[in-house]
This record gives C-alpha cells, structure tokens and sequence, in this order.
C-alpha cells in the first residue's frame, strides 16, 4: 500500500522546513498572486526576466501546507536560469505528472527533482497544494494580474 | 443508561476499516453519520410509499402526505414550535436563512437600518446578510470576539440599537464550540425591538432546543447534522412574523388558486414550500428526531461533556498544539493548530490512521483571521465516539509530528 512517507518525502519536509527562494526579489519585472481559497494557501511569486528571456530570478512567498511550499520551492530551483520560452513545457510536464495514472512513472529526465512530487497522485484532496505554484507562476508568466487558483 | 456498544451499532458505517485502521469518524460538525433505523426508513417510502404529497387522492399519494405531515409534527414538537404553521421545511439551514434575509429582510430592512451579527457566524450566517446590506443600504454590523471565542457581551450591549432590526447569532459555533447566551441576547434585542434568528446547525443534535423558552422569532438547522439526510432542514419561524413576509419561491404547493391576473398564496406553512419538497428526507429527519429522543438530550449531554473533556486534557497535555477556541461555554469541538504541521498535512496524515477529522476555515474565514491562522484541525464529537477513537487521533498527531521532525 502507498505509504504516507511516499507523499512526504524527507526532500519535501526539507523544502517545507527550508524553502529555497523564499521571500521578495529585490529586482523583478513580473510577479502574481495565487490562492486556495478551500485550503486558505496564499502565494505571490516574484520574477525576474531578462532581456535575452532568461529567467534570471524568481522567488516567493505565503503559506501553505508542506506541499504547497516545497513545491513552490522546488519550482523556483527548476526554473531558474532557464529560458522563459521554455516554461509552458514545464508546466505541462508538471502538470501531466500530478494528474497522471498512478502507474505511469515520471519522467525523471525531464522533472528532475521535481519528480518527488508524484507522490500526491494517491492523494487527490492534495493535488491543487502541488499545483498552486504552477498555475502562479504562469500568471505571472503571462502579467494576467488575476489571482491564480486551482479550483 | 448510556450503552455506547448499542450506539455504535445504531450506525452500520461506523464499522469498517479505513487504510487497514478502524474508522475513528471525528468530523461530526461537518455532517454526522446515520443510524440504521433513518437508513430503514428513506429505503422504505421509497420501497413503499413513494408519491408526491399534498396531490394525489391515491392511496401511496395519502400515505406519503401522512408520514410527510408526521415529520413536521414531530418537529414541531421538539423544537416545541407554538404549531405545526411555524415549521418551514428547506434545503437546509443555508437556505433557511436565505429565505429569511430575502422575504423577512425584503421587506423590512431598508436604507439606514442595521443587521447585527457576530464575528463567530458560519458564512452562511454572514453572506445573506451582507447581500441583503448591499441590495437596500443597510449596514452590517459584527459582535466581536476575545481570545477563548466567546462573544463580548458588552460590545453587543453596545452595538445593539433602535437602527438594530435583525440580529443573526448562531447558537453553538462549529469553528470553536462556543455555545453563546441567545437567551440573553434574544431578551436584549427584543427590548429594543430588533428580530431575532439563532443558527442552529451546530447546535440542535447536542442540546435541547424550545423556541418559545428561548423566545426566538426564527430558529434554522439542517437535518443532516442531526442523524438526518442531507439536502432537508427547517425553519422555524413565529407564526405572527411570518404571516407577514411574502413567499421565497413561487410554483406548485405555495397556492391556493392561481390565474393569469392573480395568485393567492397557500396558507402557512405551505406558502414557504414552493415545488416538490424533499419528501423521503423530511420522513428521514422526522425519525432522525425521534433516534435523538430515544436517547435523551440529559444522557447526550453527559457523554459529550465527559468525551470533550477527555479530549481537552489530551489537548492541553500535547506538546505544540494551540487549541482555537477555549470557550467557558463549549461543546463537542476541539479545533486546533500544531507548531510544526499545517492543518491540511495533518487531515492526510491521520486520515490514513483511519482517523476522519476536518482541516480548513470551517466555513468561518472571519474566525480564521481572528486567530491570525490559515486553517485549523478540527475533531468534532458526536454520542456515538470513544475515548479510545480519541487516544488514536493524538497518537495520529504524534506521528505527524515525527514526520516533520
């Protein structure tokens, strides 16, 4: 049977404990708010784009549940340095493994460390905790300047 | 004689494993679960009596219309209701309190005239209001609460005023626990004329309720948190106020004739039950009260204290965990945050220890922003829960917080 510890993995508890890039960029040209409204979890992402469309920075803040945070935290190490361009894949990528059938394996080449957070698949309640930084930071992405939500 | 083994038996759905672990069922606030003899009797009408009411001169259209009508006797008399006229049969409370705030607040609150409710009230209990506020330009104003979450009563000494034309309390609140003082606070507001509805959600499956003791002019619950079907409550209403509001909902049983030109409303309380009601949940709720009275609210209450009780010294014993809501005047809830793990990490954790508890706002945002927290875990008891349901979900909490050590 799925183990509890299959969804709180000890690099989930690291990043809820420790997240990386946690607070506000200093420098950003892009930034969005993202909301539960059923779980209470806020929020903002911060980023940074330069001009050759890189994502030079990004950050965030709010507070959630361990998984809304580590996931934040583990999207800001994802995405930082690579192309803007390139995000929407991502994105989806991310978003296919979350809903996806529970015996299909993720796609570690291209989740990287992302991958870990397969693991909210047996937990459909938990699914938008993983997601609400996603559907952020592509608010941000586009300067919807709507309040992201995952309901 | 209060015999738990009888009670849990009472409910088939209690007996079963969740993740290989017996179910420890602590959600009881936010729906309870049903005893056989409510399941027996929905399954039978719709086995043997199933027809519309009020309609048909057939036999099943008879029996159906009988055992409907019995229910609202029932009702009425545990709620003590002055008749059966006073006893509205709704989806809910939600929609109990809606058709107060549209067909009582329609017609007599208007531009200047002030709604008082209190900073503990259910959504439910606050957005009619304030919907209502914003149609006619009155204002809404909120009883504030202290740090155990009890309403300050000098704050509603205060707020309350001639401009006072409602005010909406819920009698047990399901975030905190807090039972608060209608009786005085129906006195109070009836001094100065104001109208008084008490949400009774929470309240009505754990403590005896008489609407003219407490002498209040609306009194709403739902069914389903009282051994009941979901999708059925009542409203309660004096007979004299309710006279004067104008239907919620036109159609089909509000009426006594009906042609282009005119209508003429049915008599109460018919005129508040526009369209086919929920039939099987009305005679599903009729039995859910006399399962309540079979047991005796002197017996429930005994249990219920003595099981919070147990919970609360558990609680107050656990490293970390900051109760919300430590009301003088509480029962049944037990709402809590821990240092170390956020509410809805806690509701997956225990939940595959079997254990069955709420994590999130509670329907209560307002409440939330008192405390300064996103969300609480709340274990809610009900007569059919152990000490030993109790021991598991501390256990439960050990092992969250071993998780995220």
């Amino acid at each position: 049977m799925f183990d509890l510890r299959d969804l709180y993995l000890q690099v989930i508890v690291d990043h809820n404990k420790a997240p990386r890039n946690f607070g506000k960029l200093e420098h950003y040209n892009h930034e969005a708010d993202g909301y539960n409204p059923l779980c209470g979890d806020k929020l903002h992402v911060y980023l940074d784009v330069n001009d050759g469309g890189i994502i030079e920075d990004v950050s965030f803040e709010g507070e959630g549940c361990a998984i809304s945070v580590a996931s934040a935290s583990l999207m800001t190490e994802a995405v930082k340095g690579t192309p803007l361009s390139g995000f929407q894949q991502k994105f989806d990528t991310f978003q296919h493994m979350v809903t996806s059938d529970l015996e299909e394996h993720p796609d570690e080449e291209q989740l990287g460390k992302l991958a870990v957070l397969a693991g909210v698949r047996e937990f459909p309640s938990r699914i938008k905790c993983a997601v609400l930084c996603w559907h952020t930071l592509k608010s941000a992405v586009e300067d919807s300047h709507q309040v992201a939500k995952t309901e | 004689m209060f015999d738990i083994e009888k009670i849990r038996g009472d409910f088939p759905i209690l007996n079963q494993e969740i993740y290989g672990k017996p179910l420890a069922y602590l959600d009881n606030a936010a729906t309870t679960q049903k005893p056989q003899c409510v399941i027996d009797t929905v399954s039978r009408y719709y086995e043997h009596d199933n027809a519309n009411v009020h309609r048909g001169v057939h036999a099943l259209s008879e029996r159906a219309t009988a055992d409907y009508e019995a229910a609202r006797k029932t009702v009425a008399s545990f709620f003590n209701a002055r008749s059966e006229r006073e006893v509205i049969f709704t989806r809910g409370t939600t929609e109990a309190i809606n058709l107060i705030a549209s067909s009582w607040g329609g017609v007599h609150i208007k531009a200047g005239d002030e709604v008082l409710i209190t900073h503990m009230e259910h959504h439910s209990n606050i957005v009619p209001w304030q919907m209502l506020c914003d149609r006619v330009g009155a204002t809404l104003k909120v009883v504030p609460i202290n740090d155990h979450g009890e309403l300050i009563m000098d704050a509603f000494d205060t707020l309350l005023s001639e401009r006072t034309k409602l005010v909406g309390v819920v009698h047990m609140s399901n975030a905190l626990g807090t039972i608060n003082p209608v009786e005085y606070m129906i006195e109070k507001a009836h001094a100065t004329g104001a109208v008084v509805l008490v949400d009774g959600a929470q309240a009505a499956a754990h403590l005896a309720v008489d609407v003219q003791e407490l002498d209040a002019d609306f009194y709403v619950t739902s069914a389903h948190k009282m051994y009941g079907p979901t999708g059925v409550g009542v409203l309660i209403g004096r007979e004299t106020i309710l006279e004067t509001m104008p239907p919620y909902q036109g159609g089909g049983d509000m009426i006594s004739m009906v042609t282009f030109e005119k209508t003429e409303y049915n008599n109460l309380p018919y005129k508040f039950e526009a369209g086919t009601p929920h039939i099987a949940g009305v005679i599903g709720f009729g039995k859910a009260i006399e399962y309540i009275q079979s047991i005796g609210f002197d017996a429930i209450g005994k249990r219920e204290k003595e099981l919070l009780a147990y919970a609360t010294a558990k609680a107050e014993a656990f490293d970390g965990l900051r109760q919300i809501g430590t009301a003088k005047e509480k029962a049944c809830v037990l709402s809590f945050v821990l240092d170390s793990v956020h509410p809805h990490d806690l509701g997956t954790i225990v939940d595959r220890e079997g254990v069955a508890i709420r994590a999130g706002h509670h329907c209560a945002m307002p409440v939330m922003q008192f405390f300064n927290v996103p969300a609480t875990a709340r274990a809610s008891f009900s007569i059919y829960n152990t000490e030993a349901e109790v021991d598991t979900l501390f256990s439960a909490l050990k092992k969250a917080q071993a998780i995220f050590a």
